[in-house]
């Protein structure tokens, strides 16, 4: 009896066929990559309710114009400068020593005349409704730049040269911290609280105002 | 007479192209994973601007929405000023509610309180209209936000 051997299917094409589907979804993927900046809005508030008062120092105005050209603290300003500016105005540490906002770990200049204590300085920007988008953005990123750039400077000298505020701050958000992460973001809170995130956005003025 | 005969010619053997397939699978599986069809077709223009100092989105509590200048083809139909697109269509700043509340709902239950409204917005877009989605957020209570930004610095371009 002889057995007929079934015919083997022909796998030739195979790959031609896992080609064709590796192309189609090689076109079609897009590695999603989105990242940027987070920010919480104020909340809701009554308008009767007056603002808190701050002293005129203490406050860092960053206007950008319809041009998108900056005026910070009345002069006019390149964006390159203006994350030099905001550092040395949040870490001036102005209060005189013995005073209770004395800020005993800014390395500022301690101009009497700028700002008394991270914690009391404020950035404000304002922005014209004609701004471009991508200026607003640029002046946010380097506003956050300088804030990042104190908070890591802080973490180094406190937590040690491997503690670094941002590079922390991700590896936890991704998961990835090795470690304690409870600690670690008991540090980080530790940070936030030397210089805390004020940055006020003034409503845009509208035009003919 | 040797039993061994030594083979012909200094030919080079064929490739062994078996594993080509495997191969080729194995690309074919990562690409299927890691793809996400795109679900809602973008109708503006949307160039992010960059910005270094970024965290990562979490895209599972977070609501999307566009901005900017009507793409070429609906030019024609929607003009050329700023326009809001929320899922697959336009939305206008007073309906503007409405649909983040619709796609609020969208989201896991346990996620909807926490929910993170991701702006993609055009880097070519005015300010003002940022500033009208920015206050209904405000109105709505979704007080977290993230300006979605390309890596890179907007200093090496100037």
């Amino acid at each position: 009896m002889a057995r007929r051997a079934t015919p083997e299917v022909n796998a030739g094409s195979m790959a031609d066929i896992a080609f064709l589907l590796l192309i189609f979804f090689l076109v079609t993927t897009t590695i999603e990559k989105d990242k940027g900046i987070a920010r919480q809005l104020p909340p809701k508030q009554d308008e009767n309710i007056p603002p808190p008062p701050l002293k005129e120092k203490n406050i860092f105005i960053v206007n950008v114009n319809q041009n998108d050209q900056l005026l910070v603290e009345e002069e006019l300003m390149e964006l390159k400068d203006l994350q030099d500016a905001a550092i040395a105005f949040l870490d001036n540490g102005g209060a005189p020593s013995g005073s209770p906002e004395y800020c005993s770990y800014c390395q500022g200049r301690r101009d009497p005349s700028s700002s008394d204590n991270p914690n009391k300085a404020v950035i404000s920007v304002q922005n014209d409704r004609l701004t471009s988008y991508q200026m607003y953005i640029a002046v946010q990123n380097e506003l956050v730049g300088a804030y990042n750039f104190l908070r890591n400077r802080e973490s180094r000298r406190l937590f040690g040269p491997d503690f670094v505020y941002t590079d922390v701050k991700n590896a936890i958000n991704e998961g990835k911290y090795q470690g304690n992460v409870e600690a670690a973001e008991e540090k980080l809170k530790q940070i936030q609280e030397l210089f805390p995130l004020k940055l006020s956005e003034a409503e845009p003025k509208k035009r003919g105002e | 007479m040797s039993k061994f005969k030594k083979k012909k010619g200094g030919e080079l053997p064929p490739v062994n192209t078996a594993s080509l397939p495997d191969i080729v699978f194995m690309l074919l599986f990562f690409f299927m994973v890691v793809t996400v069809l795109r679900n809602n077709e973008l109708m503006i223009k949307n160039e992010l601007p960059k910005a270094n100092e970024v965290e990562k989105l979490k895209k599972d509590r977070s609501v999307f929405i566009y901005a900017g200048k009507p793409s070429k083809q609906y030019q024609a139909k929607f003009g050329t000023e700023g326009k809001i697109q929320i899922g697959d269509k336009f939305t206008d700043i007073s309906s503007l509610q409405f649909a983040l509340t619709e796609a609020r709902e969208k989201l896991r239950p346990e996620l909807q309180d926490r929910v993170v409204v991701a702006l993609k917005v055009d880097k070519e877009t005015n300010t003002g209209l940022v500033t009208d989605i920015k206050e209904e957020l405000r109105e709505l209570n979704m007080v977290k936000i993230i300006y979605i930004a390309a890596p890179g610095s907007e200093l090496d371009t100037k």
